[in-house]
């Protein structure tokens, strides 16, 4: 069985990103970018169902310009075989990425399609269910556990009340969440022979897909700061500042 | 302009995120329907024709709409989105899992989460956690939405008068079939509906450490919240998480016991009006977004705080 992975370049989740201050966006300049950390969780679902007879071949995808050949490479380190680039320089929005990945799939014919539930930079949520409406795929989205068996995947999902199982016929798309496994370390001897494994670069054009944005970002603020708060020093101080100053409790 | 509005609901009632996209909806202006799509959900159709400002609620109940799946749901929108200018959904793990699919059925870029309407075109969203706030015109036919339940007040229950229709449900896609569903049961209010969260993180231990934080719940009326690292530690139910990728809160009082304040926790909790925090090291984040913080060992400091308020 073939897997296709996503991966997408966002800034670190370590980074405290700052607003630019003409409000057209956040700085993103000499800031550290790594992989989207619901993708490396991706990758790595993969690779063990790789390791474990499953999957045969792990191709992964990004879409975006050519920095993300870095990010590409780091999941052929985990355990991926090969990667394309799919390179444009247009800010890609959700619809534009999954029409992008719907192109691959055409040429890769993949049985299992990994997401991400969810890119930290644009907090979207959006890309795995829409390319699943776009395949006439099923979806199983926030993934904490995956089996493969008999041409369906049976999938745990974290929903709002706690955990759903369902089953969904293959070729799927699935979306992982934080919970389905721990990402494991790359290690140099991985990022050597990441080197020598192909990597296609691939433009939105000769998919034939149009990326243009549907949405336009007007502006981008700060959010309202919190005024700063107090230390009490005990319990007895606090319940007395709870009922007579902020009154949220009588 | 006219509004679609997805019911989030449990066949019986309606849920209050429901209330908050239609106040979403009532921002954008036109007429509002509301969509209640389920199995054996009369009841619920008939609540939704009740919420304030509602015109028309669609109904469809069919046995293969019981459990949400995104295939079946998506499919039933699409068939009667034409009608509208506005689809939208409240941003619950239902919202969020079937309103991108009916977005590329019916090839529209969906905008998440909108904290605020601007115009009719026009809406705010948080990025990056919660760090940025980008204001997003859409060039869309049909817009198509998911709504931050707490950057909108619920509109009233009660008051209005929509007329229930029933409308068929396309066939069931084969696709996807549920198997089971483990709902963590508890006496207590809802995360997302609750006025008052106890949380607690890593700093609590273990899960069985947790049952120091029940008094004060109890004694509060709060629901139970957790940062991920209490949740990944098995310490607690994943439905509690707190965070950017978990639930987003803003109670009238929020309590963080042991919880260090990471951007990924801040962004679930940040907007809640009084915050309190207990953390043993001063230097923690989490300091710096409570309004009220105790320096000390939350193992001393919990009971303290309980036997203060039987006072
Ligand atoms: C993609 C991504 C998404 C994420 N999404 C979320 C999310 O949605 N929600 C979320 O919460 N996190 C999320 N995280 C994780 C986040 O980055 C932090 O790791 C997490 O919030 C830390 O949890 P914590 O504060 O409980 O643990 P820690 O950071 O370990 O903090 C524990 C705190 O407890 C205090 N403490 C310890 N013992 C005591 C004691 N006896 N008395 C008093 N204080 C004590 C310590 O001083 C410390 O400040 C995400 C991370 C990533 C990468
Ligand atoms: N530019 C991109 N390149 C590759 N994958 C992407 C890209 N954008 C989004 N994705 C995938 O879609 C998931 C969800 O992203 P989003 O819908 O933007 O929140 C991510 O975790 C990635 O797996």
């Amino acid at each position: 069985m073939k897997v296709l992975v996503s991966v997408k370049r966002v800034v670190d989740y370590n980074v405290k990103v700052r607003v630019k201050s003409d409000g057209t966006g956040v700085e993103t300049a000499n800031v550290k970018m790594s992989m989207n950390p619901f993708d490396e969780i991706s990758v790595e679902e993969a690779v063990r169902l790789r390791e474990a007879g499953v999957a045969t071949e792990i191709v992964v995808v990004s879409c975006g310009p050519l920095a993300c050949q870095e990010t590409l490479r780091t999941a052929l380190a985990i355990g991926a075989d090969r990667a394309i680039l799919v390179e444009t320089d247009v800010e890609l929005q959700p619809l534009a990425v999954a029409k992008l990945l719907k192109a691959v799939c055409a040429r890769e014919s993949p049985q299992l399609v990994l997401l991400g539930k969810q890119a930290i930079d644009d907090d979207s949520n959006q890309t795995g269910q829409m390319l699943a409406a776009l395949m006439g795929w099923p979806q199983a989205t926030f993934a904490s556990k995956l089996t493969i068996a008999d041409g369906k995947a049976q999938v745990t999902r974290e929903v709002d009340g706690g955990l759903e199982t369902i089953t969904v016929k293959l070729p799927t798309i699935v979306t992982s969440d934080l919970r389905l496994n721990e990402p494991r370390y790359v290690t140099l001897p991985n990022i050597m022979k990441a080197k020598k494994k192909t990597l296609e670069n691939l433009k939105p054009d000769a998919l034939g897909v149009d990326v243009t944005p549907r949405m336009k970002t007007v502006k981008v603020v700060e959010p309202p700061k919190r005024k700063a708060g107090i230390k009490v020093p005990d319990a007895a101080a606090l319940v007395a500042k709870l009922r007579n100053e902020a009154k949220v409790i009588s | 302009m006219s509004c679609l509005v997805i019911a989030e609901h449990d066949n019986k009632s309606i849920k209050v995120a429901t209330l908050n996209t239609v106040a979403a909806a009532a921002k954008i202006g036109g007429e509002i329907h509301v969509l209640v799509a389920g199995s054996g959900s009369g009841a619920a159709a008939e609540a939704a024709g009740k919420i304030a400002g509602v015109t028309k609620v669609l109904h469809a109940d069919a046995p293969h709409l019981a459990d949400f799946l995104a295939e079946n749901v998506a499919a039933l929108v699409v068939g009667v989105a034409k009608n509208y200018t506005h689809i939208l959904a409240p941003a619950t793990s239902n919202g969020k899992n079937v309103t991108p699919r009916v977005a590329a059925l019916l090839d529209m870029q969906q905008i998440s989460e909108i904290v605020s309407v601007e115009s009719p075109d026009t809406f705010v969203r948080p990025i990056y956690a919660g760090n940025a706030l980008a204001t997003v015109q859409s060039s869309d036919a049909i817009k198509v939405i998911t709504v931050r339940t707490t950057g909108f007040d619920a509109v009233a229950a009660t008051g209005g008068s929509g007329a229930v229709e029933s409308v068929a449900a396309p066939a069931d896609s084969g696709l996807s079939s549920f198997i089971s569903r483990e709902v963590s049961k508890s006496e207590r209010p809802e995360l997302t509906a609750a006025k008052i969260i106890v949380s607690g993180g890593r700093g609590m231990g273990s899960g069985d450490n947790f049952k120091i934080l029940e008094p004060l719940a109890d004694k509060l009326g709060a629901a139970m919240g957790a940062s991920r690292a209490a949740v990944d530690a098995g310490f607690v139910p994943n439905d509690w998480q707190v965070g950017q990728t978990g639930k987003i809160v803003a109670p009238d009082l929020y309590i963080a016991i042991g919880i260090s304040g990471a951007i990924q926790h801040l962004a679930g909790m940040k907007d809640s009006r009084v915050i309190v925090c207990v953390n043993k090291d001063e230097e923690a984040p989490i300091f710096s977004v409570a309004d009220y913080g105790i320096v000390g060992d939350l193992f001393q400091v919990v009971p303290q705080i309980v036997e203060e308020l039987k006072k």
